[in-house]
Parts: structure tokens; C-alpha cells; sequence
């Protein structure tokens, strides 16, 4: 098990150097920096300058391990834009994008999960199938849509919800969060039910179809002819059995609502770290850039880290073939 | 047979209600099984075996329900109960063995766990008492180290083993009645022997009454004391196995001996029945076997098959082999 775990966290340590090469090898096609970092009187002497002392001359492979060199001492370098250190800039913005992204998942899970099973056991029920109808919309419709959607009834028409920002933040040592505050909580619905509406209705649809084929093995008919109760039946014998491939559906999703928060974070203008990311973009400042694809990727393959040992904790057949 | 007959079924008709028309899977069965005594139920595929069993125990899949008849156990009648009442007897007075055992135990739960719910739903024990009948009821159907292995996942044992961790499941809350259906079609030959003999040690030292759904013939001879034969749905013939085995009064029981390689040792070549059992839905008139059968005379072409009884007490015939041979 722990020879697993080690081999496991090596292999990420592989995933995250490719994925940051890849990165680098981008960078100097979304623009230069240089550009919007000086005015406009501006010499060719100062932009040689600051090239030279930003090393944007070096070949991408250097800048990135200068980049690299950096990071593996907590240095990610400073903010092209705002002159602070990325770190301390993602810090700031991180605690907005985390607190969103974990109300959206809780919601996603709890009622994909629920409706699933819901939907699954009633079959042919009338509110099943309504249930099912309207998840097709959560699938079909983008993210940002929704988002508007969202703004348009709840902010502008009937005047119940904020269309924007976070609302008031108290301070927690380092973390900002918006959770004990009324305004914070009330700022946090939309955005949470923007970006968790797909995820959520992905994973009732997978726990719909997962426990239907369960519900028709012979062990939930030998469960019944036993006489447990449905409720065991249902929830022991069945749901335990269609949670491996939900976990690892459900493990990727929640990669990637930290990852497309930008969407989200951008219709609400949101002050998390995929907003930051796309001022980056536009204003091409690279450590941020850097330095937030790292950490996205860090967040995918840790929640993959974590997926693939759950398998462990579910199905016991794992545990003895990891033994061979 | 003692005095009052633990399963009693009456007239029972089973019904799926298709877009071509109404199917009769199982249409005017009646039989008894006493207490201790093990019935079995044979017939081809789709003759309705299987069906029976599953009507008995509450566990039709739908859209086959029961449309009239009467199942009694231990003189109450269960057709007729919610399913909340019955799901209270399955278990603890209709004990079920599945076909395949690879398949029937939960792989994600130990085997342990599914013998404690099991007895902790139908009888008022606490945990530790559970788990000590647990280990009792796997030690009797002959797990090797059973107090050790109770906590095993399915997956660590062999076919034959859970087969009779099964057996230990369905029998675990001393059921009166047990259906097997077809409990060893899916195992090795040399384990078939083993469980036959198991199942029927248990059933005789308990005084369960089983049901024992199987094609096999053999098995039948060695295992039960009377046979039930089912053709299309209905009850072809229904005696001790002895004479219906070796004396049989149905022509189709009479063709499906000639077919059993045990039968009919000696001969260069299996004999067939001519002709293949007919689809539900296309059912010939009169008896359901005359199209295939060597004796069919006019009679049996017009008129429904006789019930079993005055006629002959054992089969559903008009021309039954016994007195016209």
C-alpha cells in the first residue's frame, strides 16, 4: 500500500514537471508582457533592459527551470501587473475560488447522488421522470448561460440575490471567507449553483444508470429473497456497489469546477483565482499565469491520488490483487 | 405425507401481459410439499419452473403477476399479503438458493456481514449472538474454519464454497420452506454431487420442505421424493420419483426419460422428442403437448389436457401410458 502511494506521488511529480513544460512552451504565444508593463515613452534600451532582467529572452526550457528553481523554494516569482509576489497574490484570491468550489461540489454530490438513487428507484414514477427531463437542461445548457439566467431572474427581476462579487469577508488568520455573513452567503448561491448545475446533473445521471444495472445483479435479488428491508437493499447491497465508477467521474468533476471556476468566477465577476487568471491572460502576466496552472494541476492530480485509494477503501478486491 | 402440507399451491396462474397478448407462463399448478420432504421440479427451459418458485417467494418480475390461484404456507395464505408481510417471510419462513453463486453474494460486502443482517432482520438477537449463529450456520454447511473465513470478502472463496455460503444464507433464519433453483447447474460436476447432498442432509435434519427447481434428471433421482414435471406452463405429471421415473404415465415425462443419458444406457444414440416445447404465445389447442406427442388421438387436439386427478391421479393426460400401454 504505501510502495503504491509512493510510486502513485511519484508519477504526479512526473504529470505536474509535463504539464508546467507545456505550459512555458505556450506562454510566448499569447503576447509580451513588455508591452504593457511600459509606458509609452518607452526607449529600446529600456525594453532590452527589462527583457533581459525578466529573462524573456532565454529559450522557454531555462525559463522554466528558472521558474521551477524558484518554486521548489515557495518563490513563484513576482506579478508582472500588480508588483507583488504570485504567492501572496494567489493566497489573497485563493480562499474566494476554494469556498466556491466546495459549496459547488457538496451541492453537486449531494444531489446528484440523491436524485440519482431517487430517480433509479422510482423508475417510472411521474416526478422521476420530470426530474429527468430537467437534468437534460443542466447537461445541455453552458455554464455561462445558466449564470445569466441565474443573474436575470433571481438579481434583476425579482431582487433577491446579488448578481456579483462575494459580499461582505471576515478575516480568519490568513482566510478570507464569506460564510458568516448573510451578504457573504447570500453572494455565494448563484455562483455555487452556476458552476455546480453540470457536475450535478452528470453525476445523478451516472448514479441513475449505475444503480439500475446494480438493482438488476442477482446478489440484490438474493437480498431481497433474504427479506432485508429495500431501504438495506437499496442504500447497503446496491449504492455501495455504484459508487467505484461514480467516485472516479466524481473525482475528475471536482478537478475540474476549481479548474472551470474561471467561467463562473468570470460571470459574477467572482474574486477568486480563475478571475485572476484570465487578468493574467489579457495583461500576459506569465508568473501568475505559472504559477496558477501549477496549482490546478497539483489540485487534479492530488484529487486522483485520492480517488484511486478510495477504490481501496470500496472494493475489497483491490486490496488483495495490490498484495501480488 | 404428514399432516398438513407446509407449501400448498392451488390453481396457481402466473400472467405478463405483452403487447401480442396475454402469456401464460404458469398456468393451473397445484402441488403440496410436506415438511421434510423435497419436491423437484422439472421441464425444459421456459416450462415455467423457475417462474413457480419466483411467484411463491413474492418475487415476480414485473409485468408477471399472480392473476388467481391460492399459495398457503404453513397454513396462511401468502398470495395475497402487501409486499411489507411478505417481505417479513421471505428469509425466515421461505428460505431462496439462486443459480449462480458467483454471482448471488453482495462482492463488496463480507460474507460475515450478509449472514448477520440476514439473521439480525428475522430473529431478536443481538450482534454477538448474530455473529455466533453466523459462524454456526457456515461450520454446518462445511466451511473449513469458519469463525476465521466469517469475515472474508465473496471473491476468497470458490465456486462450490459459495455455493455453500448461499445455502448457509438461505437456510441462516430456519426457514420451513427452501427453493432451490437450480442450485448446481452453474458449479463443477464434482462440487454438483457435494451440495446436492449438503442441501439435502440440512433439509432432512431440519424437516425443511424444499422445492428443488433443476433440469436435471439425476439429480432429481438422487435427491427428491417426488417430482413435480412441468410442460408450457402447466403440470405434466406429479408422483413419487421412483414411479415416475421408472414408470412414467405422461408421454412427455416418457420422451424426456428416453432423452436422459441415464436412462437410456445402452443405446448408440440419445432418443429426441420430435419437435421443440411451443412459445406461449403460440400455444397449440387442446393439450400443449399433442403436436409433439407419439399418442395424440382427436380428443387431444380439441380438449384442454385433463387436470391432474380422477382421470390420473399422476398425469395430465387422456391417453396416459400406464392403462393404455
Amino acid at each position: 500500500m504505501l510502495a503504491y502511494i509512493i510510486r502513485r506521488v511519484l508519477q504526479s511529480l512526473l504529470v505536474l514537471l509535463v504539464v508546467g513544460l507545456v505550459a512555458f512552451s505556450m506562454f510566448r504565444f499569447v503576447g509580451d508582457p513588455i508591452d504593457n508593463m511600459l509606458g509609452q515613452e518607452r526607449t529600446v534600451a529600456d525594453i532590452e533592459r527589462l527583457r533581459d532582467q525578466l529573462g524573456l529572452d532565454d529559450p522557454f526550457v531555462v525559463q522554466y527551470w528558472n521558474f521551477l528553481e524558484g518554486a521548489v523554494q515557495g518563490n513563484f516569482g513576482i506579478s508582472y501587473r500588480q508588483g507583488r509576489p504570485v504567492a501572496e497574490i494567489i493566497a489573497d484570491r485563493a480562499p474566494a475560488t476554494l469556498e466556491l468550489a466546495a459549496v459547488s461540489g457538496i451541492l453537486a454530490l449531494g444531489f446528484g447522488i440523491g436524485l440519482g438513487i431517487f430517480t433509479a428507484i422510482r423508475r417510472n414514477g411521474f416526478s422521476a421522470n420530470l426530474i429527468m427531463t430537467l437534468s437534460l437542461v443542466g447537461v445541455s445548457l453552458p455554464t455561462f448561460l445558466i449564470g445569466i439566467l441565474l443573474i436575470y431572474i433571481f438579481s434583476v427581476e425579482l431582487g433577491w440575490l446579488p448578481s456579483f462579487g462575494r459580499g461582505e469577508t471576515t478575516q480568519i488568520g490568513g482566510w478570507s471567507t464569506s460564510f458568516l455573513t448573510e451578504s457573504g452567503l447570500k453572494a455565494l448561491i448563484l455562483p455555487a449553483i452556476t458552476l455546480g448545475l453540470y457536475q450535478m446533473t452528470l453525476i445523478m445521471r451516472l448514479v441513475r444508470s449505475e444503480m439500475l444495472e446494480v438493482l438488476r445483479q442477482d446478489y440484490i435479488r438474493f437480498a431481497r429473497a433474504r427479506g432485508l428491508r429495500e431501504k438495506s437493499v437499496n442504500f447497503r447491497h446496491a449504492l455501495k456497489n455504484t459508487l467505484v465508477p461514480v467516485i472516479t467521474v466524481t473525482g475528475l468533476q471536482l478537478g475540474s469546477i476549481i479548474a472551470f471556476a474561471i467561467i463562473t468566477e468570470t460571470v459574477f465577476q467572482w474574486p477568486g483565482v480563475g478571475l485572476l487568471f484570465i487578468n493574467a491572460i489579457q495583461f500576459v502576466d506569465i508568473p501568475v499565469m505559472a504559477a496558477y496552472l501549477m496549482l490546478i494541476s497539483v489540485m487534479f492530480v492530488g484529487i486522483n491520488l485520492i480517488v484511486d485509494l478510495l477504490y481501496f477503501a470500496i472494493d475489497p478486491r483491490l486490496r488483495i490483487d495490490g498484495r501480488h | 405425507m404428514s399432516a398438513e402440507p407446509v407449501l400448498s399451491v392451488r390453481d396457481l396462474v402466473v400472467e405478463i401481459p405483452t403487447r401480442g397478448g396475454l402469456l401464460r407462463p404458469v398456468d393451473r399448478v397445484s402441488y403440496d410439499i410436506g415438511a421434510g420432504e423435497i419436491l423437484g421440479v422439472v421441464g425444459e427451459s421456459g416450462a415455467g419452473k423457475s417462474m413457480t418458485g419466483n411467484a411463491v417467494i413474492g418475487l415476480l418480475d414485473r409485468p408477471a403477476r399472480i392473476t388467481s390461484g391460492e399459495i398457503w404456507l404453513n397454513g396462511e395464505r401468502i398470495d395475497q399479503l402487501s409486499m411489507r408481510e411478505l417481505r417479513k417471510r421471505r428469509g425466515k419462513q421461505i428460505g431462496m438458493v439462486f443459480q449462480d453463486p458467483l454471482t448471488s453474494l453482495n462482492p463488496l460486502i463480507p460474507i460475515g456481514q450478509q449472514l448477520t443482517e440476514t439473521i439480525r432482520e428475522h430473529l431478536p438477537v443481538t450482534a454477538a449472538e448474530a455473529r455466533q449463529r453466523a459462524i454456526r450456520s457456515l461450520e454446518e454447511v462445511g466451511i473449513p474454519a469458519a469463525a476465521e473465513r466469517i469475515d472474508s470478502y465473496p471473491f476468497e472463496f470458490s465456486g462450490g464454497m459459495r455455493q455453500r455460503v448461499v445455502i448457509a444464507l438461505a437456510l441462516c433464519a430456519e426457514p420451513s420452506l427452501v427453493i432451490a433453483d437450480e442450485p448446481t447447474t452453474a458449479l463443477d460436476v464434482s462440487v454438483q454431487a457435494q451440495i446436492i447432498a449438503l442441501l439435502k442432509r440440512l433439509c432432512r435434519e431440519r424437516g425443511t420442505a424444499v422445492m428443488l427447481v433443476t433440469h436435471d434428471m439425476g439429480v432429481i433421482a438422487e435427491t427428491a421424493d417426488r417430482v413435480a414435471v412441468m410442460y408450457a406452463g402447466r403440470l405434466a405429471e406429479l408422483g413419487p420419483v421412483r414411479e415416475v421415473l421408472t414408470e412414467p404415465h405422461h408421454p412427455y415425462t416418457s420422451g424426456l426419460m428416453g432423452s436422459t443419458p441415464l436412462a437410456s444406457k445402452g443405446q448408440p444414440r440419445l432418443h429426441q422428442i420430435p419437435g421443440s416445447m411451443p412459445r406461449l404465445g403460440a400455444l397449440p389447442d387442446g393439450c400443449a403437448f399433442n403436436p409433439r406427442c407419439p399418442k395424440a388421438q382427436d380428443k387431444c387436439r380439441q380438449n384442454p389436457e385433463p387436470r391432474i386427478g380422477p382421470a390420473d391421479p399422476r398425469a395430465a393426460c387422456w391417453f396416459p401410458l400406464g392403462e393404455t400401454a
